[in-house]
């Protein structure tokens, strides 16, 4: 018997989550939304059967909650993304684990990371121009091939997902975690993989000034990975939080501040003049060079009214939120999505997840059976200090 | 007749005292042995304003008659203090419109045609249409704005001209229309005795670059007090380059001054000392204080603004400025002094809800702290009322609020500025030219309605001499956050803010308690 935390197709409590937190009084309380609404539940059923050869058994050892898993629940997430998800699902794709049926080069027992993205070889299909130039995270085939459609682990109902005790996953999808890199840091990896890739996807010119919106999990490691493989100048780091704030300087902003008045003190970092509209927010003539939204959409419009003409905007975070596109069009920006990760990325965070300023970032740990309380902590992260949540279901007895 | 300022005592019969905070009030007992200092009782002001002004103008000082300096085809500029002063803003008719009203019917009268009204605002921000307005009278308003009445702009580099450079170096830059007039006509309004007389030109129409030679921390610090110009080295400055004016610009010089009646009679309680308020004061005091504090911040706001003082005019008097000014002094501090015997270990003030620089505005932090322990600090002859090393106590809320459009400059300041450091030479050499050039505060102060960038560096700098003299701030009923941003500390009793001086003057301090509004200028032996 596996213990997971199922979502079930219920339009009518997406619906109710979604009317309800997009009030501001529901918005406050889409943790308390999320954990009496959301069409989740905790079940015990089989554990997902192997779809294939190359696949093996995984058990969880720590999985993350994520903010598009929090998107999720609180119904704040696009209907653009139904048909790519099939239900009943298993949440989570951030999972360290370890694996319990050997493999060709892949002993059981091995400690490893999951890259969730369900791109061709998982699907058993031949490679898709994406899958083949290492770019797997633009498969065409996520919703085809040997499994039923599922961005990634954690959305497909075949391979279960991370908030369990077991789910399954393709050798393709597994890294290898070092011995001297515990679960905390290894739980990292997957949203610094994330955070990497987006950092790359920018192109951030040699002595530009970034300006990183949102300071949870992804916005702290956009700043990392920034810090990491580009030659940013300044990072100029917007939160709301001060124990975020603290974590961006020691990854390594020059700036950070609070988002209230965030426009005239990025005015003073960029120069440039502060306008304000009639009715919307107050944009900068000037800016940043490039923009990294790293919030659950809500940050997009500071992003795209903080950032320079001919600037970019980096979309880091699933979006949840729309946003006036005008400035797009007016500042003639470039905006940048970035999902998942492809390439060398998983190698670069794993690397990365050991050496980096990342201990006590992983500061709630929940069994599965409190995963209202997981969630409720989750959405309220920042303002109870802790950066990352997750669940481990080696807890529940 | 008035009665002169004096120091009272407190003693057992004392009552509590009024303390001004803000937007608000309160009734404090003061601990036995304090010393409260009352300014003089407000003077008699003239019966008849327009008869003194005509006086004035007929009977100059080290200046022929003003009828005899106009006539046709010259160039005349008026220019007049903006709306900084007085505080409170007077009944109208302002002094300023009378005093213009006669001024142009004279010009009128010598068939000038070439007239310009510039309002003296050097860096502070333009006055309004409707500030414009009720300080200059409908009938000048509709004359001369917009084409002929406007607000000094010291951003016009086109509009500016270099006077020249005084014996110190300083360069003396000021408006070019004023400069080229063949005469120019300063109505002043002389609050304190910081300011009027060399003053008046050679800031009220200067640029940055020739301010900077005396708005920086080395000469507020050598200003001893600012209200005392024989030894402030700020005055020191105007005098070399009123000096170096006078002697390339005609200025007719109009001064006047007025008595300490500030609040109407609905609030006389205000004006009056406590132990000498009537039933009808006592029932007032507390009416108001229940209203205030039932109506909503916002339109509590509003209400204090619109107090405009009946002030009396106590002098009026014209001609040339370093003749007329002495005289205007000492109009003055005869309303204003009040003799004090030494300084104590703690001084007290009660900060009310107006300084020069949120007039029909917000009084955000920097303006408290500089109107605290710029203003009210530096209203003192010979010495401070507070030891060196002592402690001074002020009561403001010190709310973090702001004014978008007055004070866009300052926020910035609070936010970033004060969050690395408070020390006024770090500020000063730090971030002073990046406030002060900034094209966006730049774009505000000649287009919106915004103070110069700079301004809220001076500001800090005026408490530069307070800041390098006593051994603590304490805000009583401060906002804590706000306070400890300043460098400050708040207590939300008088009881508890002297516990807290005990570290700095010991368990039995002496105490003064500066009791301004009304200004009382002390004399400290």
């Amino acid at each position: 018997m596996n213990t997971a935390l199922e979502y079930h197709r219920s339009p009518g409590r997406y619906f109710a989550g979604r009317v309800v937190t997009g009030t501001k009084l529901g918005g406050r309380a889409a943790g308390t939304v999320a954990a009496n609404l959301a069409p989740l539940r905790l079940a015990d059923r089989k554990a997902p059967p192997l779809p294939g050869p190359g696949w093996t058994r995984v058990r969880t050892r720590l999985s993350g909650i994520c903010g598009s898993d929090l998107s999720l629940l609180t119904g704040r997430n696009s209907p653009y993304l139904s048909p790519l998800v099939s239900f009943p699902f298993v949440p989570g794709h951030e999972v360290v684990g370890e694996t319990l049926d050997a493999l060709d080069d892949l002993p059981a027992g091995t400690r490893i990371v999951i890259d969730p993205v369900l791109g061709c070889a998982p699907r058993g299909m031949p490679e898709c121009r994406w899958c083949a130039a290492g770019q797997h995270s633009r498969c065409d085939n996520i919703t085809t091939g040997g499994l039923s459609a599922g961005i990634q682990t954690g959305f497909c109902t075949d391979t279960g997902g991370g908030w369990s005790r077991q789910l399954v996953a393709h050798r393709s999808q597994l890294h290898v975690v070092p011995d001297d890199l515990d679960d905390a840091r290894a739980v990292l990896v997957e949203p610094l993989a994330c955070a990497i890739h987006a950092v790359r996807r920018a192109n951030v010119p040699p002595e530009a000034t970034v300006l990183v919106v949102g300071v949870g999990t992804v916005g702290l490691l956009t700043v990392l990975a920034l810090r990491e493989f580009t030659e940013a100048g300044p990072i100029v780091v917007i939160g709301r939080y001060a124990r975020q704030r603290e974590r961006a300087r020691e990854l390594g902003a020059t700036e950070v501040i609070e988002s209230e008045r965030a426009m005239r003190a990025l005015r003073r970092k960029t120069g440039g003049f502060v306008v304000k509209p009639e009715r919307g927010e107050e944009f900068l003539l000037g800016g940043a060079d490039v923009a990294f939204d790293c919030t659950s959409g809500s940050g997009m419009t500071l992003a795209t009214r903080a950032v320079r003409a001919g600037g970019t905007v980096v979309m880091a975070g699933m979006p949840n939120a729309g946003a006036d596109l005008t400035p797009v069009w007016f500042r003639e920006l470039t905006v940048v999505g970035g999902y998942a990760s492809g390439g060398g990325d998983f190698p670069d965070a794993m690397g990365l997840a050991g050496s980096a300023p990342l201990g006590g970032y992983v500061d709630a740990v929940y069994p599965l059976h409190r995963w209202a309380e997981a969630v409720q902590h989750a959405t309220s992260a920042g303002s109870l200090g802790s950066t990352k949540v997750v669940f481990d279901p080696r807890l529940d007895r | 007749m008035s009665r002169p300022g004096f120091v009272l005592e407190v003693d057992e019969r004392t009552p509590a005292l009024l303390m001004h905070e803000g937007e608000g009030f309160r009734l404090e007992k003061l601990p036995l042995g304090s010393r409260v200092i009352y300014p003089p009782e407000s003077l008699p002001g003239f019966r008849d304003v327009d008869a003194e002004i005509r006086r004035a103008l007929d009977a100059p000082l080290g200046r022929p008659p003003l009828r005899e300096l106009l006539f046709a085809g010259m160039r005349l500029t008026i220019v007049f203090d903006d709306l900084s002063l007085p505080l409170p803003p007077m009944q109208t008719p302002d002094v300023r419109q009378r005093v213009i009203e006669q001024v142009l019917e004279l010009a009128a009268a010598a068939g000038v045609d070439d007239v310009e009204l510039i309002a003296g605002n050097s860096l502070h921000r333009r006055m309004t249409p409707a500030e414009l307005k009720r300080t200059v009278g409908e009938r000048v308003y509709r004359s001369f704005f917009p084409d002929h009445l406007k607000n000094h702009d010291a951003e016009d580099k086109a509009n500016l001209t270099e006077i020249g450079h005084t014996k110190h170096g300083e360069v003396v830059e000021i408006n070019r229309r004023a400069a080229e007039s063949d005469l120019i006509v300063y109505v002043n309004i002389t609050l304190t005795a910081m300011s009027g007389g060399p003053k008046s030109v050679s800031v009220g129409l200067a640029s940055y670059r020739s301010l900077k030679h005396h708005h920086n921390v080395h000469t507020l610090r050598h200003s001893k007090s600012f209200n005392d110009p024989p030894n402030s080295a700020m005055h020191h400055s105007y005098n070399r380059m009123a000096a170096l004016l006078a002697e390339n610009v005609n200025i007719f010089q109009i001064e006047t001054t007025v008595n300490n009646s500030l609040f109407p009679k609905q609030m006389d309680f205000l004006n009056k000392r406590e132990w000498e308020w009537n039933l009808k004061d006592q029932a007032a005091f507390l009416a108001v204080r229940r209203a205030n504090e039932l109506v909503p911040p916002a339109r509590r706001r509003q209400i204090w603004h619109r107090n405009a003082a009946p002030y009396g005019i106590t002098s009026v008097t014209a001609g040339a400025p370093e003749e007329v000014h002495p005289i205007t002094l000492r109009s003055v501090l005869r309303q204003q002094l009040t003799e004090v015997n030494g300084p104590s270990d703690i001084g007290i003030w009660g900060l009310p809800y107006i300084c020069p620089y949120n007039v029909n505005s917000i009084m955000n932090p920097i303006l408290v702290m500089s109107l605290g322990l710029g203003y009210f600090f530096n209203l003192y002859r010979n010495q401070p009322i507070v030891r060196p090393g002592g402690v001074a106590i002020f009561y403001h809320p010190v709310r973090n609020e702001f004014q978008s459009v007055h004070h866009p400059s300052y926020i910035d300041f609070f936010e970033e500025v004060l969050a690395e450091t408070t020390d006024p030479v770090a500020i000063e050499t730090k971030f002073e030219e990046q406030f002060a050039t900034d094209p966006w505060y730049i774009h505000l102060y000649r287009n919106s309605y915004a103070y110069h960038g700079v301004h809220p560096l001076y500001m800090w700098y005026w408490g530069a001499h307070a800041l390098e003299h006593l051994g603590d701030v304490i805000f009583v009923g401060g906002d804590r956050k706000t306070t400890a941003r300043m460098g400050f500390r708040s207590a939300s009793s008088l009881e508890d803010a002297l516990e807290m001086a005990r570290e700095r003057v010991g368990s039995s301090p002496t105490i003064t308690y500066h009791h301004t509004p009304p200004v009382a200028m002390a004399d400290v032996r």
